[in-house]
């Protein structure tokens, strides 16, 4: 939605009247401030990144080391977190789980939106904002009663615990989203296809899917991150080491009684965010567009 | 070719029917996340206030005990003290988060260099898992290698040490500074898409008429983006009053209690305690406060939108 609008504005209107500003007050009011701004949030991850390659002598000692920079770099904390600790099977798990749940959000979600979208059964606008109220819910409200209920299930400390929990959260927002994206679809679309014959299955399948990929990637994106950010549901449901997914696995296991290790913390910090980076720095065009664009409905 | 090839078609059957009817093919294609969202949504939050009736333990179902819990939470003083943190960690988070993000939106809306760049570097603290980010915060105000305390001892600032989140104040300061690191990004950005939307015709026409930089401001933007205002601090409060990430890994509510969020005493008496209806009776007694949070951000400033005339 941000991005049809961008475009649609004559490149001649960019800057409005920025050009009646002088270049010193411009610096003071824009270039200082937006500085000040940018080096306060990246610095967390330039500290997590020059800690995670830090040596533990360097990481105390600031008498004879400048603490912001690193003299002798080295992989030691990282060859630590691969080969000595459960890392890469965390990893693996949070994978496996972040992926099934975002595909099994997404399949519930593109048949809820195109329904309530497009087929406008009888209290179809009710459902629609009931999805949207089903989003507010927080999950520090819930994880008490799914507690009991997983593991009434006998699902406690299985993937299959977060795989179907993650979705409470996903598929409202994953609706809400592809609900805005099906609507701007032209209805005429639907119509000769219906006057041709197809079925509203077909309809689905072969024009508004099809249209809608640039909608679903982003759904799927969001869902990922989410599943991968989410925290609470993974420490209360999962408690043996093998199967924790890498939030809860770097803040539970890496913290051994008193002894921080530190350089090994920040490592696993470091990677363990890496993978949601860089799937958003592919997309983050997407990303930005329909974070906007699902907040303007 | 002449011929077409769509053959005419018999009366349908009552299944083609069926299928074509908009309720029952709404119904069927609802199905897989209305299952999903009633058992794993509704139905808890249901089994969630029964059990705040219930002395249920892990390991034991509970039975009805009335509103014992609520009783015992009322008499409790760190009960209170939680809720008096959650509000005002709230109320400070949001209101920062607010003030730090509309202003970094209203400079990235300038004709920037690299604007997109820009723009991808901001959102970088929103992608990454809390957690995280959390951890590199816990490092950094680490009561004995805080980068930040070696800065400002360096600048000759200050003289000692702080001791960031032993003490409650500046613990209570410290993460709340971490909350709205966090937050910054995603209110700047969605108001930012917000500011994109107004017409530079508006800013033009007030100029003329010699209205100043501040009363463009005032009269031009924030009335036009007041709708967009309403819906991104509605989740800003929402998403910061259930916090729980933040807080267990940076103090776990420490020190005394001084940081405990409901979510996070929620945690520790039902799951960590073990005592699941108390738990229960503490994530419940946060609905009303979110309720009313939703209805005063939401209503409080929807209302100026029709005020304005301006639709969608």
């Amino acid at each position: 939605m941000a991005a049809t609008k961008r475009t649609r504005r004559p490149e001649i209107d960019e800057g409005g009247m920025g050009y009646l500003q002088s270049l010193p007050r411009r610096v003071v009011t824009v270039y200082l401030p937006l500085l000040v701004f940018v080096i306060v949030l990246l610095f967390p991850f330039y500290w997590m990144t020059i800690t995670a390659v830090k040596p533990n002598l360097e990481m105390t000692d600031y008498q004879n080391f400048n603490p912001f920079w690193v003299v002798h770099p080295t992989l030691e904390h990282i060859r630590y977190l691969l080969f000595e600790t459960s890392y890469p099977g965390w990893l693996l798990n949070t994978i496996i789980i972040s992926t099934a749940a975002t595909f099994l959000s997404l399949l519930a979600s593109v048949f809820a939106a195109y329904a309530i979208e497009r087929l406008r059964f009888s209290g179809a606008r009710q459902v629609g904002l009931a999805v949207f109220l089903a989003y507010l819910v927080p999950p520090s409200i819930l994880f008490i009663p799914l507690s009991v209920m997983v593991f009434n299930l006998g699902l406690y400390d299985t993937p299959f615990a977060l795989i179907l929990t993650y979705p409470t959260f996903l598929v409202p927002f994953c609706t809400w989203l592809l609900m805005g994206y099906f609507r701007s679809i032209p209805f005429e679309l639907e119509e000769c296809a219906l006057i041709d014959g197809a079925s509203r299955w077909q309809i689905l399948a072969k024009i508004v899917l099809p249209l809608s990929v640039p909608g679903l990637i982003s759904a799927g994106i969001f869902a990922f991150t989410l599943s991968w950010n989410e925290f609470i549901y993974a420490l209360t449901f999962i408690q043996s080491s093998e199967n924790k997914t890498v939030p809860v696995g770097v803040l539970t296991e890496l913290v051994r009684s008193d002894v921080y290790e530190w350089g090994a913390l920040m490592a696993g910090a470091l990677i363990g965010s890496l993978p949601v980076v860089v799937l958003y720095s592919f997309f983050v065009e997407h990303y930005v567009s329909s974070m906007t664009g699902a907040v303007k409905e | 070719m002449a011929v077409p090839s769509v053959a005419v078609q018999p009366r349908p059957s009552i299944l083609s029917r069926l299928s074509e009817s908009h309720n029952t093919l709404g119904f069927g294609f609802m199905l897989p996340a209305a299952a999903l969202l009633l058992v794993f949504l509704t139905y808890p939050l249901g089994l969630g206030v029964w059990l705040g009736f219930t002395d249920a333990r892990i390991g034991r179902p509970g039975i009805f005990i009335g509103v014992e819990n609520y009783e015992y939470l009322w008499s409790d003083g760190v009960f209170w003290l939680s809720v008096f943190n959650t509000l005002l960690y709230t109320i400070s988070a949001s209101l920062l988060k607010f003030v730090l993000g509309l202003w970094l939106a209203l400079i990235l809306n300038q004709n920037l260099p690299f604007k997109s760049f820009f723009r991808a570097i901001v959102l970088l603290p929103w992608v990454v898992p809390t957690v995280l980010s959390a951890i590199a915060f816990w490092w950094i105000y680490d009561s004995q290698f805080s980068i930040l305390s070696w800065a400002l001892q360096q600048m000759g600032l200050i003289d000692h040490r702080i001791n960031f989140l032993g003490d409650p104040t500046n613990a209570r300061a410290s993460v709340i500074a971490a909350n709205v690191w966090r937050g910054i990004p995603f209110v700047a950005i969605t108001l930012l898409a917000g500011l994109q939307t107004i017409p530079q015709s508006l800013y033009e026409a007030a100029t003329l008429d010699g209205a100043s930089r501040w009363q463009l401001f005032r009269y031009v933007t924030l009335p036009l983006l007041t709708p967009i205002i309403a819906i991104t601090m509605t989740f800003s409060v929402l998403f910061t009053f259930t916090d729980f990430q933040l807080i267990y890994v940076l103090t776990r509510g420490g020190p005394v209690n001084a940081t405990h969020l409901m979510a996070t005493l929620s945690f520790q008496r039902g799951i960590s305690g073990g005592q699941l209806g108390e738990g229960a009776a503490i994530a419940v007694a946060m609905i009303p406060f979110l309720l009313a949070a939703i209805l005063f951000s939401y209503f409080g400033l929807q209302r100026r939108k029709w005020q304005q005339g301006g639709g969608d």
